[in-house]
């Protein structure tokens, strides 16, 4: 027996190939002619001055190791949900979040604005927005990044103290995190509205929305909200843009719980009516997951993605907390009733936390219902979701697409495989209106910005052993 | 009537953007079409032919450079354009296609790839040899201008996996009776080449498949493997997996000169084996008389290397060794030199330095026709001296564009034909069309320098 009859080469002599052929055509033709079994990659030069990074990257000796930690940690995470409770019980005193990578007052957009003005007239730290917004100005008030403190936040993402929250814990790896609730569509704080109506709601919430949560979920006992997520996914959800299944699959779940309060109809009434009441909940579910696969030295997984409404942000498992950012876009998508595109801010919000965690763009093929926000066909979301393999570390085992055959979603982007193949990550969101107080005007796609990703990879160069 | 415009994001492999540019050029009324992507080089070639440029061309932007003679002829090049481009696999990822793989990490996801073909631009070669390697394949990097500390750490992480990287710059290999790159059509048979060396590996399975002896598999290496940096990496696995092969009766070890170090490692790597190792090193011995030793070995006879020659008047001045093959240029030189021609002039265009940005001779033969038509025209040009290979991924007919060359010139013209009476191309007709050219043709390299050489000799 010769000593490589068991190795790879062995087969190399004796079988007939079969090849993946990657560059010029003429060499791919030369097989062809030959009748041998081919599969030509589609390939394409990485993005402009990538070149000696991803080099460098890539004969990083600890990145495939890590990256399977890393991708196995944000697949293997259970998220559960646990708890509703008050954010004071989590925020420093005098802190209020935001979503996306740090920003200060002076530099936030319309809608970001906006959404602090209400909190601090929800916390009653003014009289009025003109009285807000001078203590805002004035560093009246602590701003941080919702991703600092283990929180998520959808569009502007704002939690004050008085606000409740989601509380998700990670029954696999053990971490916990968190996401304000669910207000509803229209002219809500999320989007950057602050009028009566919006505080109003606010202060409903935390009276009768998160106590009674709180109280029902401890009656019920916790939710598998991977099993909700999973089902959902079969039922047309991808969990960003469409939450309208796994909203009623919580609602079937704790609806018996909720109506034993005796604000239990109310409360049920404000779930049924928010298609996106889940959002909140797969939100915390998702950072849970991807905060699981942090800090792997190495790693070129992505672990965050985020807007503030100014920049997109992106934090990598192998360089820590440091964020990478570049200029949020303008989504394209459809408008509600005579808003249009002048009328749009730039992306915001953390729910593109769904995305980073194999979710929401990515499941696009799950959810043929929403394709018109893409303003195309049933084809486009399919397309959508298989061209993020291309970027992605492993398929969900849990996450699966029906009409792809049960495929699991791609999950796990990898900065080397953005910056190789020029795909960018597909971000299904809602459009914030560009003033104060305005509200949502629309939803749809909007493209992250390269240089949050090519900057990561220069500094993960910079970090290779 | 000129046309420039700049295509952004459309990638197409310069192989396939050359067919097209020669194909829109043939169209009648057409004065020259460039269609490129826009790098520093192809811009150049543009601005040379008087063509205004964008100032904002990027390498990834798709160059279209048309001049015709009116409107119409114009017109339909750039309807052609279209058409040609839609051919091509980039086209196919439109709304609802299937994703075409995008990545050597993608395609190897699913399937039964047992290897892996790289031919990118070298600077990009590295991201997808390592796919292969990560995901244990072998891979055959066709790419040149690769950094050689990156075939150093692609040859150990393969190691560690067990796996084999042949090149970067690996220009032929045959495994499994497949052909990768430019390699001949040979029968099957007893000898097994490690090659750092490509088209010395092809002149040698040539000659030995026109002995009637066929070869188990050629295993490329790389031209730089038996130097000191790369120290020998990929030739000593090879040697070790043709040892093991129960196929390989015999192993020819082609190279040119190793570094000392290395040929000594190999020499004695090649004295543990069990099977007999011929070192053909250029340089110490032509490939023509390794054949034979070959043979000898193999107790067959050594024929009479067919040949069409003709009588050629001999002249005094300088020979012209114009070559597409690397080796089989510097054995060319040596018998040359050996001759005492040493003012001849020796071209490689296969040399690194002259494929930057452009494809290998034996695939877009332009420079060389240049130079060799310029040779002819030089009176101080005594005999031109050419290699044509034949084989897969070569021209399917190289004596097409060298006979009108070849016709024109004054001097004796000397061709050095490597191919089988397998290829493609056919040797027969190849040999008959070049001869009637006025060219002296021989099947050994060897040979056909030798001849050019008497040809000066002869004069003196």
């Amino acid at each position: 027996m010769s000593s490589t009859a068991n190795s790879p080469l062995a087969p190399l002599l004796a079988g007939e190939p079969e090849v993946v052929t990657v560059g010029a055509s003429v060499l791919d033709e030369a097989l062809e002619g030959q009748a041998v079994r081919r599969k030509p990659v589609q390939w394409r030069p990485p993005m402009q001055g990538t070149e000696s990074a991803l080099a460098a990257v890539l004969a990083d000796p600890r990145r495939g190791a890590a990256n399977e930690v890393a991708v196995g940690r944000l697949l293997g995470a259970h998220p559960v949900l646990v708890d509703v409770r008050p954010a004071a019980d989590l925020l420093p005193a005098g802190t209020f979040l935001h979503a996306g990578p740090p920003i200060t007052w002076e530099r936030a957009s319309g809608p970001m604005r906006g959404a602090l003005i209400g909190a601090v007239l929800f916390e009653g730290l003014a009289d009025d927005p003109e009285g807000a917004e001078r203590l805002l100005r004035s560093g009246g008030v602590t701003l941080d990044s919702c991703h600092h403190h283990g929180v998520v936040g959808p569009m502007a993402g704002v939690v004050s103290p008085s606000m409740w929250m989601f509380q998700v814990r990670d029954a696999e790896y053990g971490g916990t995190a968190y996401c304000s609730l669910n207000e509803g569509l229209g002219k809500v704080l999320r989007y950057g509205a602050y009028g009566p109506e919006v505080i109003e709601r606010l202060r409903w919430m935390s009276a009768v929305l998160g106590p009674v949560l709180r109280d029902a979920l401890g009656r019920h006992g916790p939710v598998d909200v991977r099993s909700i997520i999973a089902q959902a996914l079969q039922m047309g959800d991808e969990l960003h843009n469409r939450n309208r299944a796994a909203t009623s699959l919580l609602a079937r779940e704790l609806g018996p719980s909720i109506a034993e309060s005796p604000h239990g109809p109310e409360v049920l009434r404000f779930i049924g009516a928010n298609d996106h009441f889940f959002l909140n909940i797969g939100m915390a579910a998702g950072k849970v997951s991807t905060d699981a696969a942090r800090n792997v030295p190495g790693s070129t997984l992505v672990v965050a993605m985020s807007r503030n409404g100014t920049d997109f942000g992106i934090q990598v498992s192998g360089t820590g907390d440091r964020w990478f950012t570049g200029p949020a876009g303008v989504p394209d998508g459809l408008y509600l009733g005579a808003f249009g595109p002048d009328d749009a801010n730039p992306d915001i919000g953390d729910s593109t936390i769904t995305e980073t965690a194999g979710l929401g763009g990515f499941a696009m093929g799950a959810a043929p219902a929403i394709v018109r926000f893409v303003g195309g066909e049933v084809s486009d979301a399919l397309a959508a979701t298989e061209s993020m393999y291309e970027i992605t570390l492993a398929e969900h085992p849990a996450y699966q697409i029906p009409i792809l055959g049960f495929r699991g979603t791609p999950t796990g982007i990898d900065v080397t495989l953005v910056a190789r193949t020029g795909l960018l990550p597909v971000v299904n969101t809602g459009i914030a209106g560009r003033l104060a107080g305005t509200g949502q005007v629309g939803a749809g796609l909007v493209t992250p910005p390269s240089e949050a990703f090519t900057e990561a990879l220069r500094a993960l160069a910079a970090h290779t052993l | 009537m000129n046309t420039v415009q700049l295509r952004r994001g459309a990638y197409h492999d310069s192989v396939t953007l050359m067919r097209i540019s020669q194909g829109l050029t043939a169209l009648p009324g057409v004065e020259v079409a460039l269609v490129a992507m826009a790098t520093e080089l192809n811009l150049g070639l543009a601005r040379d032919l008087g063509l205004d440029i964008p100032a904002q061309a990027t390498p990834a932007d798709l160059l279209v450079a048309v001049r015709a003679l009116d409107a119409d002829a114009l017109a339909a090049a750039m309807a052609e354009l279209d058409e040609r481009l839609a051919r091509t696999p980039a086209a196919a990822d439109g709304p609802g296609m299937r994703t075409a793989p995008r990545t050597t990490r993608s395609a190897l996801r699913s399937g039964e790839a047992t290897m892996v073909l790289v031919s990118v631009p070298g600077s990009h070669a590295f991201a997808e040899a390592m796919d292969a390697i990560e995901a244990g394949r072998s891979v055959m990097i066709f790419s040149d201008n690769v950094p050689v500390e990156q075939e150093i750490l692609l040859k150990d992480r393969a190691a560690e996996r067990g796996v084999l990287v042949m090149g970067p710059d690996c220009g032929t290999a045959l495994v499994g009776g497949v052909g990768f790159g430019f390699a001949n059509v040979v029968r099957p048979g007893p000898v097994g080449l490690v090659a750092a060396s490509g088209t010395g590996a092809q002149q040698l399975s040539c000659l030995l498949d026109l002995a009637g002896v066929g070869v188990s598999g050629i295993i490329g290496t790389g031209g730089r493997d038996t130097g000191d940096a790369v120290g020998g990496r990929s030739t000593l696995r090879a040697l070790a997996m043709l040892d093991d092969d129960p196929a390989t009766e015999l192993i020819a070890l082609v190279s040119k000169p190793p570094s000392p170090r290395v040929e000594r490692a190999l020499r004695a790597a090649g004295e543990r084996l069990r099977t007999p190792v011929v070192h053909a090193i250029c340089g110490r011995t032509d490939l023509t008389s390794a054949a034979a030793e070959i043979l000898t070995a193999l107790g067959r006879t050594v024929p009479v290397w067919p040949c069409w020659t003709a009588p050629q008047t001999p002249r005094a001045g300088t020979l012209h060794g114009l070559f597409a093959g690397g080796t089989l240029c510097e054995e060319a030189r040596l018998i040359a030199q050996g001759c005492g021609l040493g003012d001849s002039v020796f071209v490689d265009f296969g040399d690194d330095a002259l494929t930057r940005g452009r494809a290998h001779p034996m695939i877009d033969p332009g420079l060389r026709l240049e130079r060799i038509a310029a040779a002819a025209a030089d009176p101080a040009c005594a005999v031109v001296l050419l290699d044509v290979v034949l084989g897969h991924a070569a021209d399917p007919d190289p004596a097409a564009a060298l006979v009108p060359v070849l016709r024109r010139a004054t001097q004796p013209a000397v061709v050095s034909l490597i191919g089988t009476r397998g290829d493609p191309q056919n040797l027969e007709a190849q040999a008959a069309a070049l001869h009637a050219a006025g060219a002296a043709v021989f099947t050994s390299n060897a040979e056909a320098a030798r001849h050019a050489a008497g040809l000066i000799l002869g004069d003196r």
